[in-house]
């Protein structure tokens, strides 16, 4: 064993761990930021020498839990146990001499550095850097030989491929003498390719007694790779399972929950001519990775078409290209009778004027500014409107008209145009922004998440406007991670996974077992399951 | 031909007289904006040095003495800074423009009250001065052609702080590239998250960087006024705090780099001097102030990407907070 | 988390905080008061009858005032659209020297009528340029704005030296100065003004274009307030992303803002040049710019806080002055140090009593809370 205890340092001893027994036994962890429950009287056990998943939806609290584990946040209440010994981290130095390693979804990493330099870093082993480089270099080549983690030790990080900066971080946890590894999100940035070597290197960790925690949202990486798997929602742990007994279907459940059925009444629709017309589109992010990948669809008048898909998937980079705040890389978007195309964009504020709404995924982000007053925000995006501007002037009298007449037609409550935009409720803030789109009558609509952090009461609202909407004859795009949402409001439903859209149901046909498959079926994750078994 | 030469020899001993505060200063900043911290207050630093020196020298009579107070004052100020940047998370360059006012104003409001000279510290008699050096030698071989006018002229006869100023080129060098904490500084200034995260405090090294800045724009201020002058006047920095921002981002943030440009903008300077109402062959006059204006060009030149680029540390200017 | 997952109550936040603040700098100049040996009763004392207690001073004080409202709403105007403009000296500068070349070369030739609105024009453009190129460079090429208008401030010396003593200095004149500009171009005095009304008062550099600064100011009101520009310029300075959705080009606002920052500052010429010397000279700007930062981080950004804060500046120069005339021990600086020790609590300390008022709050209101649980 003692051949991945880490070069001599400046950390405490450790014992070397038992192959058997728990690595980490985490009782009633709770932690609070305001008044927001991130951790939720948490549980969980990891056996050493495993790969233990934790799965949930973005913003169930697993990034929380991990950062609590590695020391960087600390906790309200609850008990930590790593193997065996209790312990409360109040830095990550602490949870490092105890052993844990992690490796974050934004790489540590500093771009300018060498790996080695990289892997040194707190680590340096003495005052002058050369009185530790060459053991340094020797002890990272051992490590890098014996896991399969070659990498170029004097190559600058900025110089490495994403999945080669991944290893440096896993490197930099062993070094430091990690035998339990967190790794967050890990494959979120990584080629298909590139997560199959990751998953070998996991593996090899593994059979060298390495106790591995994965998180992600990603069902295929824990069917594919994990001994057992945990379950968190809404800050709380729902479920541990081990991997072999359950299945993926049995997670997504888990996952998004069993939510109160919301009926809504709908007749059949009666679709016209598209006014989306979507080909082969692919959007890169700003770090050139390919968000939306060959993607074509179509919206027609009078229907809802529904986008679901564990978050993350592609459908922020898609509504904002269809909306114009992203440029396109290839394909066209065909917009009410315009098109759009990489040498031909059209601005968020042209794609109002031909008829194009939007309401966004992020109300506190995109949709509204928060130190506005309401009906500042009311006219974000229509500030140019003749309605309320002269020659020169903005006649604040018109838009706070205007927007105690949104405030009126969508029951936004307290009804007062000059209160503070960020001291509405959320369900409130979110009905100001529909009513901000939805009432000036475009012919289409794309909605992002319309009912996140909404209460019961605001989401069936909502959800009848929408339907309204498709109703007087204009086109909806509805993206969603909402199942129930999906399903009750869409007439169609097309689901989106790795960029791709890897699905088409009629809503008739849509439930949440078939979504859920096709939520996870990617290519990837089908080469992933041929590569590790 | 002889005559030329020793105007140009002469002309490269006054620049490195004029780049003796500049490298000192450049130096400074390069501490504390390597490890995050926007300091736009180097000048005012400096100027409160260069009172602290002159004041301090003139009653003690002693050079030593003022150099200490330079580095005690300055280091307070740059405390300061880092109190309100670091620790309270303000805004750097509020932070900065307030240090500089204060400075100005504190150095004549202190300076009256102490001396009644309308804001002067009183003439320092040599003793409280750091004089020019002759190195051994320099007298023997002064005769020799070119080469012993070289030593004679430009290597011999500075004061200590020209020497220590151009010592601390490679000496910075070898702290940030060659010590634990040098890796550890440029750490912070790109990316504290991975600084925080390997277990080592953020705010303890910039705390220590924003220090390393105070002593070193106390040494610029004490050359300021009792080496290159013999008394504190009214704001006798003239700016030097801002070229030598210029030069740390012109030299873009690396020590010899920035060696080179501080001694760049010291030969303008120079040059400016010794051009003043000459008529060049072809040219006719050259404004001195363009001259002397070159440095804050080049570097907006630079800034704009035109000539290279300059890349800031990723992290400088933007307070540290843990994120989620 | 940011600090604001905890919300105070507005008037803390807005009023108490500020009035704070602004309570700990004077204290700090107490101190200082009383480490130099000054009453800080007496000197405040003689600081508030030179500043108010006769004609002239009160003249001087509104003179200076005029000056601190053109450069504090400069600041704010860019501080809006979310960037920090301290290049204002250089543009007050370079406005000067538009209004006094117009002036210098117009004014012989064009009645007042025409020649004064144009110099006015002229100083609004010069500034607005100055601005125009940092401005330009951030938005377009990346360059970080508050460097380079630190090196346009100097690059303003630079070229205003060069003009004053290689090209427009006046002929046969020894000093670095133009020639005077034709009387038509002079902006009327406040006490040449007033004597066509028949209302005496003591001679003062006070010219009209105080009434130019409060027109700026309510400018200002409406452009930031009343207008789709300015409510482009705050919604981009609030949130950039929600100004992208909204369809507002980040990289316009910035050069629009920062040419309406530049021409403000632009006007302190007016002020100077067209006011007072009637003519071209050096350094008629120095310290206004920086100062205008103080003035705006203590108006908050808003025109009546900016009028007020420019009002308390001039008090503190021309009140400053009156103190050193009246006591040997003391010079005209103990008013920089003020305005430095302002900047710094009002704005890089701008927060140090938050996390302690947030304590007290909590502690109040907190009781409320329990009983909530409990309830």
């Amino acid at each position: 064993m003692s051949r991945h205890l880490f070069y001599g340092c400046l950390l405490s001893e450790i014992k070397v761990p038992m192959q058997s027994g728990m690595a980490i036994k985490l009782t009633d962890v709770s932690k609070r930021f305001g008044a927001v429950r991130a951790n939720d009287k948490v549980s969980l056990s990891v056996e050493a020498g495993t790969i233990h998943g934790i799965v949930g939806e973005n913003g169930a609290g697993k990034s929380t839990l991990m950062s609590i584990l590695y020391g960087f946040y600390q906790y309200d209440s609850g008990t930590t146990e790593v193997f065996g010994k209790d312990h409360y981290f109040n830095n990550s130095r602490e949870a490092l001499a105890a052993g844990i390693g992690m490796v974050h979804q934004h790489f540590m990493l500093v771009d300018p550095f060498t790996v080695l330099e990289n892997v040194m870093l707190g680590n340096e082993g003495g005052k002058l850097l050369k009185e530790g480089r060459e053991q340094a270099r020797t002890e990272l080549t051992r490590l890098a030989d014996e896991y399969g983690l070659s990498v170029d030790v004097n190559a600058r990080v900025s110089s490495l491929s994403v999945g080669h900066q991944q290893r440096v971080e896993i490197l930099k946890a062993l070094y430091r003498g990690a035998k339990i590894l967190i790794l967050d999100e890990p494959t979120g940035v990584l080629t298909p390719q590139e997560t199959t070597e990751l998953f070998r290197i996991l593996n090899a960790l593994k059979d060298q007694g390495v106790t591995i925690i994965l998180i992600t949202h990603k069902l295929q990486e824990i069917m594919a790779i994990t001994d057992n798997v945990s379950v968190m929602r809404a800050g709380k742990m729902v479920a541990h399972r081990k991997t072999s007994e359950t299945s993926k279907e049995d997670i997504a459940e888990l996952m998004v929950g069993r939510k109160v059925l919301l009926q809504v009444d709908k007749d059949e629709s009666v679709t016209g001519k598209p006014l989306i017309s979507v080909k082969n589109l692919t959007v890169k992010d700003a770090q050139g990775i390919e968000r939306v990948k060959n993607v074509s669809f179509d919206v027609k008048a009078g229907e809802v078409v529904g986008i679901a898909g564990v978050s993350g998937n592609g459908q922020s980079e898609l509504l904002e290209a269809l909306s114009g705040i992203t440029k396109i890389d290839e394909g066209s978007i065909e917009i009410n009778g315009s098109l759009l195309t990489r040498k031909q964009p059209i601005s968020p504020s042209k794609m109002r004027d031909i008829g194009l709404a939007h309401v966004p995924e992020d109300r506190h982000r995109m949709g509204m500014v928060n130190s506005f007053a309401a009906y500042e925000s009311s006219a974000l995006g229509y500030h140019n409107d003749e309605a309320y501007n002269g020659r020169f002037l903005m006649s604040r009298q018109k838009v706070k008209e205007y927007c105690g007449k949104l405030m009126d037609a969508f029951d936004v409550r307290p009804r007062d145009p000059n209160l503070k935009s960020a001291n509405f409720s959320g369900g409130n803030q979110q009905k100001l922004i529909l009513a901000r789109e939805i009432e000036r009558n475009p012919d289409i609509l794309l909605v992002g998440q319309p009912t996140r952090g909404v209460d019961i009461g605001a989401i069936e609202f909502i959800h009848k406007r929408i339907i309204e909407m498709r109703d007087a004859g204009k086109a909806v795009l509805l993206v969603s991670v909402e199942l129930e949402e999906i399903i009750s409001v869409s007439d169609r439903v097309l689901v989106m996974c790795d960029g791709y859209i890897s699905g088409e149901v009629s809503a008739a046909e849509a439930d949440e077992k078939t979504l859920g498959l096709m939520m996870t079926n990617t290519d990837a994750a089908a080469n992933l399951e041929e590569v590790v078994s | 031909m002889n005559d030329w030469f020793t105007i140009f020899i002469l002309t490269l001993d006054a620049t490195m007289r004029v780049s003796t505060p500049l490298i000192l200063a450049a130096l400074a900043g390069l501490f504390s904006e390597r490890s995050g911290v926007v300091d736009i207050s180097l000048e005012g630093k400096m100027l409160a040095g260069a009172f602290a020196a002159a004041a301090v020298a003139s009653i003690a009579g002693s050079a030593w003495i003022g150099l200490l107070a330079a580095i005690a004052v300055s280091i307070v100020l740059a405390l300061l800074h880092g109190f309100a940047c670091i620790t309270h998370r303000g805004n750097q360059v509020v932070s900065g423009v307030a240090i500089n006012i204060l400075a100005a104003g504190l150095t004549m409001v202190l300076g009256l009250h102490w001396f009644k000279q309308g804001g002067q510290t009183p003439r320092l008699d040599n003793e409280a001065r750091f004089l020019s050096l002759d190195l051994p030698g320099a007298q023997a071989v002064a005769d020799v052609p070119y080469l012993g006018k070289i030593y004679e002229e430009l290597i011999s006869g500075h004061n200590i702080l020209v020497y220590v100023a151009f010592l601390m080129v490679p000496f910075t060098y070898w702290v940030v590239y060659k010590t634990r904490f040098g890796l550890r500084l440029r750490a912070v200034g790109e990316n504290p998250n991975a600084v925080d995260t390997a277990g080592i405090s953020v705010v303890k090294i910039r705390y220590l960087a924003v220090i390393c800045t105070g002593i070193l724009c106390g040494i610029a201020g004490a050359y300021i006024s009792t080496a290159h002058n013999a008394q504190f006047v009214r704001d006798m920095t003239a700016g030097q705090g801002f070229i030598a921002l210029a030069a740390l981002i012109f030299g873009k943030w690396r020590p010899f780099q920035v060696l080179f440009a501080c001694l760049l903008f010291g030969f303008l300077d120079a040059l400016a001097v010794r051009l003043q109402g000459v008529s060049l062959p072809g040219i006719g006059e050259i404004p001195v102030q363009f001259i002397e204006a070159l440095p804050y060009l080049l570097t907006v030149i630079l800034l704009a990407g035109f000539i290279g680029k300059a890349v800031a540390p990723k992290a400088s200017g933007i307070p540290y907070v843990k994120e989620r | 988390m940011s600090q604001g997952s905890h919300e105070m109550p507005f008037w803390m936040d807005a009023i108490l905080l500020p009035f704070l603040n602004i309570v700990t700098a004077f204290a700090a100049t107490a101190v200082i008061f009383l480490a130099i040996g000054v009453d800080p009763v007496e000197a405040t004392q003689i600081l508030l009858f030179g500043a108010f207690g006769y004609e002239e001073g009160i003249g001087y004080t509104l003179f200076f005032t005029t000056n601190f409202i053109f450069t504090g709403l400069a600041v704010a105007v860019a501080f809006h659209a979310g960037l920090f403009n301290i290049g204002g000296e250089g543009q007050a500068y370079i406005g000067g020297l538009g209004a006094g070349m117009l002036c210098l070369f117009l004014g012989q030739w064009l009645p007042g009528l025409l020649v004064i609105p144009l110099a006015i024009v002229a100083a609004a453009l010069f500034g607005a340029a100055w601005a125009y190129i940092p401005a330009y460079l951030q938005a377009y090429r990346g360059s970080h704005i508050v460097i380079t208008t630190i090196m346009f401030n100097f690059l303003a010396s630079s070229l205003m030296v060069y003009l004053m003593v290689d090209v427009l200095k006046e002929d046969g004149q020894q000093s670095p100065q133009s020639a005077e500009f034709a009387e038509s171009s002079w902006l009327y005095s406040m006490h040449d003004f007033l004597a066509i009304f028949g209302v005496e008062i003591e001679a003062s550099p006070l010219n009209l274009s105080i009434f130019l600064a409060l027109l700026a100011a309510v400018f200002v009101w409406i452009f930031i307030w009343h207008t789709r520009w300015g409510y482009e310029i705050r919604t981009i300075g609030s949130n950039a992303t929600a100004g992208v959705y909204a369809g507002i080009k980040p990289a316009r606002v910035i050069v629009l803002s920062m040419c309406i920052s530049g021409a403000l500052a632009g006007m302190v010429g007016v002020n100077e040049v067209m006011g007072v010397h009637h003519r071209l000279m050096l350094d008629f700007h120095v310290g206004y710019g920086f100062a205008g930062i103080a003035v705006a981080l203590m108006g908050r950004n808003h025109p009546v806080g900016i009028i007020l804060a420019a009002l308390l500046f001039g008090v503190l120069y021309q009140g400053g002055a009156e103190l050193a005339f009246e006591m040997s021990n003391i010079n005209r600086d103990i008013v920089v140090v003020m305005q430095g020790l302002v900047i710094l609590f009002s704005g890089a300390l701008e927060f140090m009593y938050r996390p302690w008022l947030m304590r007290m709050y909590l502690a109040i209101s907190g009781r409320g809370d329990k009983q909530e649980v409990a309830a």
